[in-house]
């Protein structure tokens, strides 16, 4: 007769894992990578590849250095790295988007105690420091045409030609909706980036409050301020900030209301920036500077306990 | 983990039953419909759409009632029987009988001893092989009786139906039985019902949600004893006059769901409330919620917003026993998990041991790893498969090795479900922290003394951190940071009072050498 386990109750969970969630972000993100393959051409697929790669292995290596548990297997290390080519430009040199995945993985989590400890969003975070240290290469937009070629006429994003006046560079919606504009490599498409929030709802890895927020805050102050409501919501990385990015779980408020605040806050501090702002775009610091708020908005918006009325003993 | 929970229940009772004895002693004893001058200020419901809006949060597990069309089936009788006194809250019951006596089904060999606790009766006839001590599942040494039955099942010849002619001889007779709570809680059902005061409540909820996956011994009662529930719900009427009375049964049931409704249409006053199979539904304070849209307080009794809440279980053994006398001596389970080999329900005698019990129930596919008394959400494990069917065992669920693997932890991701599945809005990533920090101050303003041990929060988490367990841990942290607080509070007024008195004294010295 075997031994019997005893232990304290509950014996049995539920089958959702820090992996599986992680799972159905990476699957949400593909149709993204596939429309940067059609809009970009392949060398999107090689940049994408080396940020995953180098994600992995820099948390792999650290993990090995620190003699902590490797937690490779929990593919969060893949998210940063998807996340963080999607906000990088086709032509980046590949070396500086090693640097960038290692600023990601090591800097911004693994310092700071690996997964769910970092107080910033990995990726949003190496991206700002990318654009600090290689601001060329980091604004050096293409569309289409061949990008391996390291000459390509450069065009400008829809966001830096709105906030040139040039009109000759803006696209139509339909361009916009569909990707076919310069911009960085998974932000263009936002058909692709609402069918991966989509399926992030249904499968109830987020909730709507953040994102729709964001979106719905930007929605309203470009109203109010009379520009192009449509445009400012489909050019740009909103919609990849909203849907991937404001919704990380460390780095977000975990409450309902706290989520609600934190959206309209980077909605605001992204409008701040695009309007009046020296920076065509704003979204990825206004997530990193709500970043730094959550847990005050966390703390102020926790629910209370259902006491009847009681006050604590 | 249960007693934990629970003892703080046990206090709130004795607590009341002190003041009523007080109040009692002052007003002369009279009776108890009239002895409670002033009503407790029961709470005021929440609104229908607000109710709607703001139901309390719980989880979606699968059901796995594979037995829910099985009849509960007669198991042969064991050879013996090792019957615990404490199969209840409270304290143990005080053995009457001594060894080699013999004994029949039905006759008393435990008597209630204290406020909180309950008879126990033979389950078996046949020979008191010995009297002695046992190691239950919550690790304790309790008395028990073992009994070597004769086969012959033969009734104690003293039994007969009850005289119960009004409220007092009711809870009586309650009493007698043995009954405890027999949805798995094991709390004294006539202390329950023993209510001081009559005219305060409102409505009986009975519970018949069985939120639990794999039980289904609440539903074959309402199956297959419906007439009983409803002969209990006039019990209740005539000998407590409470008018309204509802029953709170999860959707997916839908067999019990029309028998209830059949009968409750011809019956006046007893309402079927169908509920959303939302786990923990049974609980409590959650059913009380969603039936009459009332908070019980932390702390307080359901008694507190007008509430007596009762399972269906118990409730159709008490009326059972008004009409034949026989005392709770056997028990309807369910017998289930990954490692049996035909899901069944059973009827036992009580004490009977696991062992027993699954041999003659079909035996098992493979070596257990994890056995239950109760379902996989609250159920205790079992020490070894030698321990005794208590009064409030409900289900022995039988978990095979990959059933019973226990989660690899990993770390907090900070996603805050737990949180938003808890029923009763606590925060258990705040409270994990604040334990392992020793704060005994955030504790209490977290609450953690509210928390039920449902285990939503560990089921959810996907890095299947131990919430529940840091949650029992905060409890008694909390305690103990309260009872110092006391003993500061205490000191420091003692040290007021010392330093008030020396201060008196050298004014008077003062004023005596002028």
């Amino acid at each position: 007769m075997s031994q019997l386990i005893s232990s304290v109750s509950p014996h049995f969970f539920s089958r959702r894992t820090t992996r599986t969630i992680m799972l159905d972000v990476i699957i949400a993100l593909m149709p993204a990578a596939i429309a940067s393959v059609i809009h970009f051409g392949w060398r999107s697929l090689l940049v994408i590849g080396v940020c995953v790669a180098s994600c992995v292995l820099s948390e792999f290596l650290f993990e090995k250095l620190c003699k902590r548990e490797n937690t490779i297997g929990d593919l969060s290390a893949i998210v940063t790295g998807l996340l963080l080519a999607y906000n990088l430009p086709v032509t980046i040199p590949l070396w500086q988007a090693v640097f960038g995945s290692v600023v990601a993985v090591i800097v911004v989590k693994q310092l700071f105690g690996g997964i769910g400890q970092n107080f910033a969003n990995p990726a949003v975070t190496a991206r700002i420091v990318m654009m600090t240290a290689f601001s060329g290469s980091m604004t050096h937009w293409v569309y289409g045409g061949n990008a391996w070629v390291s000459d390509t006429v450069s065009s400008a994003t829809p966001l830096a030609a709105a906030a040139k006046g040039s009109v000759d560079f803006m696209p139509s919606y339909l361009d916009l909706f569909l990707g076919r504009h310069a911009g960085c490599l998974g932000e263009t498409c936002a058909l692709a980036l609402l069918l991966g929030g989509v399926y992030l709802l249904v499968r109830r890895v987020i909730t709507w409050h953040a994102p729709v927020c964001f979106v719905g805050m930007v929605a309203l102050m470009s109203l109010l301020c009379g520009k192009d409501v449509l445009y400012q919501l489909l050019s740009g990385g909103l919609l990849l900030g909203a849907i991937f990015m404001a919704t990380d779980y460390a780095t977000t408020p975990s409450t309902k209301w706290g989520k609600v605040i934190f959206g309209c806050g980077c909605g605001l501090i992204t409008v701040l920036i695009r309007f009046w702002g020296n920076l065509p775009e704003g979204v990825s610091f206004s997530i990193l500077i709500m970043n730094i708020f959550t847990p005050y908005i966390t703390k102020l918006t926790r629910s209370k306990p259902l006491t009847g009325g009681v006050k604590p003993s | 983990m249960v007693n934990v929970e629970f003892c703080s229940i046990i206090y709130t009772y004795v607590q009341r039953e002190k003041g009523r004895k007080m109040k009692n002693h002052h007003a002369g004893n009279v009776h108890p419909t009239n002895s409670g001058a002033e009503k407790r200020p029961s709470e005021k419901p929440v609104s229908r759409l607000k109710k709607c809006l703001f139901r309390l949060h719980g989880i979606r597990l699968p059901h796995k009632k594979h037995t829910a069309n099985c009849a509960p089936e007669r198991l042969p009788v064991p050879a013996s029987v090792t019957i615990p006194m404490s199969m209840h809250i409270g304290k143990p019951a005080r053995i009457t009988i001594a060894k080699g006596e013999d004994v029949k089904v039905g006759q008393l060999i435990g008597e209630a001893d204290g406020f909180v606790s309950s008879n126990i009766h033979a389950s078996v006839s046949g020979e008191v092989r010995q009297i002695g001590e046992m190691l239950n599942a919550h690790g304790q040494r309790v008395p028990c009786v073992v009994i070597a039955s004769d086969g012959k099942q033969e009734k104690y010849e003293k039994l007969t139906p009850p005289q119960v002619k009004d409220f007092d001889s009711f809870v009586k007779a309650v009493k007698e039985s043995g009954v405890v709570g027999l949805g798995g809680a094991g709390f004294p059902s006539f202390v329950k019902l023993n209510v001081y005061n009559l005219s305060a409540v409102e409505a009986v909820v009975i519970n018949a949600a069985e939120c639990e996956p794999y039980i289904t011994s609440d539903t074959r009662t309402m199956i297959d004893k419906s007439e009983y529930v409803f002969k209990g719900i006039e019990a209740v009427r005539r000998f407590m006059g409470v008018k309204r009375f509802i029953i709170g049964i999860e959707n997916n049931k839908q067999q019990a769901i029309e028998q209830m409704q059949a009968l409750a249409a011809k019956t006046e006053g007893v309402e079927v409330h169908v509920l959303p199979a939302l786990y923990p539904q049974g609980g409590e304070k959650v059913l009380v919620y969603h039936t009459m849209g009332r908070v019980i307080p932390k702390g307080g009794l359901p008694l507190d917003v007008g509430v007596v809440v009762i399972n269906v279980t118990t409730l159709a053994f008490i009326a059972e026993y008004l009409e034949t006398g026989m005392p709770l001596v056997e028990k309807c389970l369910t017998v289930d998990g990954s490692a049996v080999n035909t899901p069944k329900n059973v009827i036992v005698p009580i004490g009977m041991s696991i062992r027993d019990v699954i041999e003659a129930a079909g035996g098992l596919k493979s070596e257990p790893s994890k056995v239950l008394y109760g379902g996989p959400m609250m159920g205790i494990t079992v020490p070894s498969m030698d321990e005794p069917v208590l009064k409030n065992t409900n289900a022995l669920i039988f978990m095979d090795e990959q059933e019973a693997a226990p989660p690899k932890t990993t770390a907090c991701i900070g996603c805050g479900a737990c949180a938003a599945h808890c029923p009763f809005r606590l925060d258990p990533r705040a409270i994990a922290k604040a334990y392992q920090l020793g704060d005994g101050a955030a504790l209490k303003t977290l609450c953690v003394d509210l928390c039920m041990e449902c285990g939503c929060c560990s089921y959810v988490c996907p890095a299947h951190r131990p919430l529940v367990q840091t949650n029992i841990l905060g409890k008694s942290r909390l305690k103990e940071y309260l009872f110092s607080q006391q003993a500061q509070q205490k000191e420091e007024t003692k040290a007021r009072q010392r330093k008030d008195r020396q201060e008196k004294q050298e004014k008077q010295e003062k004023e005596g050498r002028k």
